[in-house]
């Protein structure tokens, strides 16, 4: 069966979902992502979905989900790249993800993680004033 | 024996067309059609004597029902006539009068040519007045249905002019509404908000709700789903521009925003500015206005 590759950088697993998400696929990501957690060590995760164009209830619950456990294995979700189509669907499916952590890009979602917070964000790449 | 209906219009239309058109201008020009300036004397003629030869062409089909072939050209003239009156700012009883004032036209000049014969006269009398009839009707509901493509078409105009999305500051954007905030307004207004904070990098944008005039329950839910589509994408929301009166109303509804709120949009300004560890400060004093016009 097909799996999503976790990737390890310094202390933060990132995810790129890059094949449309069926829901065995979603679940067996879960547990995988629960393990590595936990074996890596890891204090943040990052989930990209700039490449999914389809989101629907189950995949929003298991972005919800995975935050809900990583966040009791003390590391800190951020879902990044959301479309603006995915946003507002899942919006009108009233599904807010109010557990996860969002940001544009992964360069934003690694300084979020990377204990820095969004203000460091913006510093990490400013215009020089 | 006497002729059918569509053949006395046709016999009459073949031999007194002249006389009609006349007769039918001069009606129209009593009514004061030509009064409010739109069309031209000469203009109007054009039109109705098109229109006389396409309605003799009907009535030479052989029937007085309008939803026959041969009426089609007719029917067509009427509604290129009727839309482009309809556009042209016309008034319903204006675009109505030019064909219903045909009837007594035709009528007197039908009267004339049969005088001897009182039950064909009643007979293709009514039977014309309901072609006429019809016409009308059709006339006006095609003006009727320009009328209402001209108003959705102003509508999503609007709407689509009345929701600009605008850059304060790197990464800051402002969204300042103006009207009601209906559902359809709503996903128009999203998907504006969240194109731009994909090309703009947006982390923070401003919803200003000065323009507002009312904030109802309905109105609450669908700020706060702009906020959440827009937190999805990573971007926080401030709320601002909430009018005193607004406030009050919003707490005795029992509306709640759960959302940062600020009173002016250079509140949010500040906020946003603070946010990103930026602050606007006096670097000297401010110049005398004379000076201010010289650089």
């Amino acid at each position: 069966m097909d799996r999503i590759p976790i990737l390890k950088l310094g202390n933060a697993l990132l995810v790129t979902i890059q094949v449309d998400m069926h829901d065995r696929l979603a679940t067996a990501l879960e547990e995988d992502l629960t393990a590595r957690i936990v074996s890596a060590g890891a204090r943040g995760v990052l989930i990209d979905i700039s490449a999914l164009e389809v989101v629907d209830s189950f995949i929003g619950r298991m972005l919800d989900n995975i935050a809900a456990v990583s966040r009791i294995l003390d590391a800190d979700t951020v879902v990044v790249g959301m479309r603006p189509a995915v946003a507002i669907t899942l919006v009108e499916l009233g599904l807010s993800l109010t557990g996860v952590k969002t940001a544009l890009n992964v360069e934003r979602g690694m300084s979020m993680i990377s204990g820095r917070g969004r203000l460091a964000a913006l510093d990490a790449d400013d215009d020089g004033e | 024996m006497a002729p059918d209906a569509h053949k006395a219009i046709a016999e009459l239309l073949a031999s007194q067309e002249d006389h009609v058109l006349r007769e039918w201008l001069r009606q129209l020009k009593e009514d004061g059609t030509l009064d409010s300036g739109r069309i031209r004397e000469n203009e109007q003629a054009v039109q109705c004597t098109q229109i006389l030869r396409q309605l003799r062409q009907g009535a030479q089909g052989g029937t007085v029902d309008l939803s026959n072939a041969a009426y089609e050209p007719l029917r067509d003239t009427l509604a290129d006539l009727s839309r482009s009156r309809a556009l042209q700012g016309f008034t319903p009883r204006e675009t109505a009068m030019l064909v219903l004032s045909l009837k007594e036209v035709l009528f007197d000049a039908l009267a004339r040519q049969h005088p001897d014969d009182a039950t064909f006269l009643a007979k293709a009398t009514n039977q014309i007045g309901l072609l006429l009839d019809r016409l009308g009707l059709h006339t006006m509901e095609v003006f009727q249905q320009s009328r209402e493509e001209l108003i959705v078409r102003q509508q999503q105009e609007i709407s689509e002019l009345s929701t600009p999305v605008i850059k304060l500051w790197d990464r800051v954007l402002a969204l300042p509404l103006i009207g009601t905030l209906d559902s359809q307004r709503t996903q128009v207004v999203m998907e504006n908000l969240l194109e731009s904070i994909v090309q703009q990098g947006a982390e923070i944008a401003i919803i200003d709700i000065t323009g507002v005039p009312t904030v109802d329950t309905l109105t609450a839910q669908h700020l706060l789903k702009t906020v959440a589509a827009a937190r999805l994408m990573g971007a926080d929301c401030i709320i601002s521009g909430i009018r005193p009166q607004i406030a009050q109303t919003m707490v005795h509804l029992g509306v709640e925003l759960t959302v940062v709120s600020k009173a002016t949009l250079a509140d949010a300004f500040a906020l946003a500015l603070a946010r990103q560890g930026r602050a606007v400060v006096k670097v000297r004093p401010a110049a005398p206005a004379a000076d201010a016009a010289r650089t």
